[in-house]
């Protein structure tokens, strides 16, 4: 935690200055939070720039507790106007909300097992403040036209787009704590177009990482995106069946969103999620272990202490198909009668919420290439679409593109189909897990094989 | 709660004039510093939003929130290129730094000289005048909503186990300053309510949500209206307790029937999205070169209105100063018109219509949909159900998501029910709609004379930016439909 800079020390004075304007106007209890960002993001498509567009921002929020009969009421109010009037005012503002809100038994800051180390967890590389327009827009470029010179086929795109960007969060609260860090974020984006008769499709690739350096080459970023895209030509559907289902990794980490949701110690307090009484049991085929873990270096959802304070840590969510632990922050660890798992996350605007840190699967030893041929007949998924996953019941029902698998090979593209089952189904009937755990977010996972679901198509 | 409360701010653009101390020769000074390259056209989007939130669980309103959002943002276009530069801080300095920073897509320099701006500020017309803004509601009184629908909602039925409910305000100032003179200014109130129930059953244990929500452009006090809320508590209530009996959708194609409203988002995603200028322009949606051919049957037709007074998806003027209008997408079955924002009009040889949309002043502008519905038939609902054998009627969706290029889309019900023998059947679960843009309308065999809007609950994504949109339909059957189930 970097609170002894120059840049931890004006958030600091501004983290402070709100704590104090909270204190002043009433609040018992206060929490505060300040993100400044810069960031760049641009697109070029074919041989033109697309847009290049640039930002400098940077919010305050104020989060104030009022004690009353059994608990605390709450409010929070953010601005990006930083002046010593408006944080003053915007401190008034957010206990007088407070007071018109309800006590709550469970509301509250957190009042110890602060963070006290500072990790290095590699989340920024001074070197990416360098980085000119122009390599972003070489790099965009580099893209771009590795995936227009694949194939022939490939005669349009959505374009290749770049992004780069560079925050401070700072983090202070009335028992105390303060912490602030820094961290980068990269990417580079390919949206090709492969045409061939009446079939025209897109797909894409991406690479995203904290630093700039740790980013795939341009040019393999174009060619994947665009391969993806050659792929599906020809795609249709299939008739309605039954059969196996591989996610691919890139598919796959919805599954684990999904989970996520199931597990987050909101949803699991509100029951309405269908695993908030499955701690302690098994919810998934043995070959599923999954963790959180909020350290590992260089990954985007690593940071050293969570939105409470709380030190980020190892959570093993599930273990050979047990549900081990829920993700916790410190609210609805009150309201489940235990300890936050480190998992709060917070926006200068937004209440503590529990969410994943980075998320993953364990990988088995399989490539993807030996599932297909161990699969002998049955769909490859490649794209979902649509927003069919009821967490309450586990029914799963989305829109998917993939391909279909004859006598253990590739057949044939496949689109316009839906998949369907109960998430709680799938997970038990996981048959198979592969070795090619991909990052493209804070939730990764190998390819996975669900023995059977409910192919509808034509 | 730092503005004076009652009236409408008679001028939007005296707001940020006084307020930031913009005068006219400021902003042209700033417009004239990007037009020195070579640039089509360059624009000033200036943007001072309150949003505050109350939200109820377990009975109580447990806390609220306010948010303050101002900025600017400053574009520069030259040919297809676009440089945009925004900042949170509304001084003349960090708009002539922005004005700076978004010319540099042009290297060559340009004509100079000196924008003139119009005298007109404000719109024509008001399409959403409110007498207060919702954000200058007292928050007592949003309490005091959520707490009567909780208690209404778990007196309506014994099986209704927790109510989330949510009330959201907003009041949006803008100004677009552009380098043809445009000087356009609103004020846009927007206010929704959300109410979310969880059913059990206490003999299966079986559980389940439901939801309604309803929202505008118009007063907060509309909502407390016992005739506006109650109505949305009982559908809540009813849609959880009908699908705690829901069977296993079945799966494969089938004729179904969309109920008039909300499943107008079935427009959105099959149709609205492909009809965007920017897809179009680069000729990566599956509707491009389509105008003038067939891409539904005889009877449909759909159009995209951004001026129905009230409506979420409503704007007097968009967010680069033009006009809304109603441009027909579709007539009589076919294709013509596009949804267009100036950019991609300028390129494409067309009009703008009123449909250049960003999220916030951190955003570039986009061609996007306002309330985009179809228009009614003749037939009547009970007969196009009575005309089914076995099929499926889907009342009410969650969402729904498009692939543009390839124009396959998919949506999924939230309620829905066989139909068997021309009657409604069973409820049935987790109903996933999917089939092909430029296709599905031409399945269309029956239209309903029945149009209805929704509530006023939409919000469409797209690239990353978030904007409110309305959609509408009549009862409508649509033949051949694959519907993703589980049951055989």
């Amino acid at each position: 935690m970097s609170a002894g800079t120059p840049v931890g020390e004006h958030a600091r004075e501004i983290v402070t200055r709100a704590l104090a304007s909270a204190a002043s106007a009433g609040a018992n209890a206060a929490d505060a939070v300040m993100v400044e960002s810069d960031s760049l993001e641009a697109r070029v498509r074919g041989d033109e720039v697309d847009f290049v567009s640039q930002a400098r921002e940077h919010t305050l929020g104020i989060r104030a507790l009022v004690g009353g009969e059994g608990g605390f009421r709450s409010a929070i109010t953010s601005t990006s106007d930083l002046s010593s009037p408006a944080v003053e005012r915007m401190a008034r503002e957010a206990v007088a909300l407070a007071n018109a809100t309800a006590c709550d038994p469970a509301a509250g800051i957190l009042e110890e097992g602060f963070a006290t180390d500072d990790p290095d967890l590699e989340l920024f590389d001074p070197i990416d403040l360098e980085v000119e327009v122009d390599d972003q827009l070489r790099d965009a470029f580099a893209a771009e036209h590795a995936a227009r010179q694949t194939d022939p086929r490939i005669t349009n795109s959505e374009g290749s787009q770049v992004g780069a960007g560079h925050s401070r969060i700072a983090y202070g609260n009335s028992a105390g704590f303060f912490g602030c860090y820094e961290t980068g974020s990269h990417s580079l984006f390919s949206e090709p177009l492969a045409v061939m008769d009446d079939s025209k499709q897109r797909d894409y690739w991406m690479t995203v990482a904290r630093r700039r350096s740790e980013l795939e080459a341009p040019a393999s970023v174009g060619r994947r995106a665009a391969e993806r895209a050659l792929r599906r030509l020809g795609a249709k559907p299939i008739a309605t069946c039954e059969a196996p289902i591989i996610f691919d990794s890139i598919t796959a980490p919805s599954l684990l969103g999904h989970i996520a949701a199931c597990v987050n110690g909101y949803a699991v307090y509100r029951e309405t999620s269908y695993l908030a009484e499955r701690q302690g049991e098994i919810i998934a085929s043995e070959l599923i272990t999954i963790i959180d873990d909020g350290r590992l270096p260089g990954r985007l959802g690593s940071k050293p202490f969570d939105g409470e304070g709380q030190p980020t840590r190892r959570n093993v969510v599930v273990e050979r198909g047990r549900l081990e632990s829920f993700l916790l922050d410190g609210y609805s660890a009150r309201k489940l009668g235990t300890q936050s798992t480190g998992n709060a996350t917070r926006g200068a605007g937004s209440l503590p919420t529990a969410a994943p840190t980075n998320l993953w699967l364990e990988p088995g030893d399989a490539t993807l290439d030996e599932i297909i041929a161990d699969t002998g007949r049955g769909l490859l998924v490649t794209e979902l679409i649509g927003m069919g996953f009821n967490p309450v019941t586990g029914d799963y029902s989305r829109g998917a593109a993939g391909l279909w698998i004859e006598g253990g090979e590739i057949a044939f593209p496949v689109e316009e189909i839906t998949i369907a089952g109960n998430l709680n189904d799938m997970l038990a009937s996981i048959d198979a897990v592969g070795s090619d755990l991909t990052w493209q977010s804070r939730i990764a996972s190998p390819s996975l094989r669900v023995a059977n679901m409910t192919i509808a198509g034509a | 709660m730092t503005e004076p409360t009652g009236q409408r701010d008679p001028d939007p653009l005296s707001f940020f004039q006084d307020r930031f101390d913009l005068d006219d020769k400021r902003l042209a000074t700033a417009l004239d510093t990007a037009l020195e390259r070579e640039v089509d056209y360059a624009d000033l989007f200036f943007e001072y939003a309150t949003h505050d939130s109350v939200a109820l669980e377990e009975s109580i309103v447990k806390s609220g929130s306010r948010h303050i959002e101002q900025g600017v943002g400053v574009r520069a276009q030259a040919g297809e290129r676009q440089g945009y530069a925004h900042s949170d801080d509304i001084t003349v300095e960090s708009v002539q730094l922005a004005a700076k920073t978004a010319r540099a897509i042009s290297q060559r320099s340009g004509r100079g000289g000196s924008v003139a701006l119009a005298k007109t500020g404000a719109s024509a017309r008001d399409l959403y005048a409110v007498e207060t803004p919702p954000t200058e509601v007292p928050v007592e009184r949003k309490v005091d909503l959520l707490g009567e629908i909780d208690s209404y909602a778990r007196s309506l039925d014994s099986r209704v186990k927790q109510v989330m409910a949510s009330a959201i305000s907003q009041h949006r100032q803008v100004l677009v300053v552009g380098s043809d003179g445009t000087l356009s200014a609103d004020v846009q109130p927007l206010v929704r309510l959300n109410v979310q129930v969880v059913a059990c059953d206490p003999r299966s244990g079986a559980r389940e949500i439901g939801y309604q929500g309803m929202g505008g452009r118009f007063e907060f006090d509309r909502l407390c209206l016992v005739d506006e809320w109650k109505p949305l508590v009982d559908e809540a209530v009813r849609i959880a307790i009908v699908n705690l009996d829901s069977v296993p959708c079945p799966a494969g194609t089938m004729n179904v029937v969309l109920g008039p409203g909300w499943p107008g988002i079935l427009l959105h995603e099959a149709i609205g999205h492909g009809l965007e200028g920017d897809f179009n322009r680069k000729q990566t949606s599956a509707f491009s070169d389509k105008l003038g051919q067939r891409v539904a049957a005889d009877g449909v037709t759909v159009v995209d209105d951004g001026t129905l007074p009230g409506r979420r998806g409503s704007l007097n003027v968009d967010d680069e100063g033009t006009p809304t209008r109603r441009t027909v997408l579709i007539e009589d079955g076919i294709l013509v018109g596009y949804l267009q924002d100036r950019l991609n009009a300028r390129l494409m040889g067309m009009q703008p219509t009123g449909n250049g949309r960003r999220e916030s002043y951190a955003h570039i502008p986009m061609p996007r949909m306002t309330n985009t519905f179809m228009l009614a038939g003749e037939d009547d609902p009970a007969e196009i159900l009575a005309s089914i054998d076995d099929g499926l009627y889907a009342v009410s969706f969650g969402g729904g998501q498009v692939d543009i290029t390839s124009g396959k889309f998919v949506f999924s019900a939230s309620e829905a029910y066989r139909i068997e023998g021309g009657r409604i059947g069973a409820p049935v679960k987790g109903a996933t709609l999917i089939g092909n843009g430029p296709d599905v309308l031409t399945r269309v065999s029956r239209i309903g004379n029945d149009l209805e809007l929704d509530r006023g609950v939409g919000t469409c994504g797209k690239d990353g930016q978030s904007v409110p949109v309305g959609v509408g339909l009549p009862t409508l059957r649509i033949d051949g439909v694959t519907v993703g189930g589980t049951a055989g």
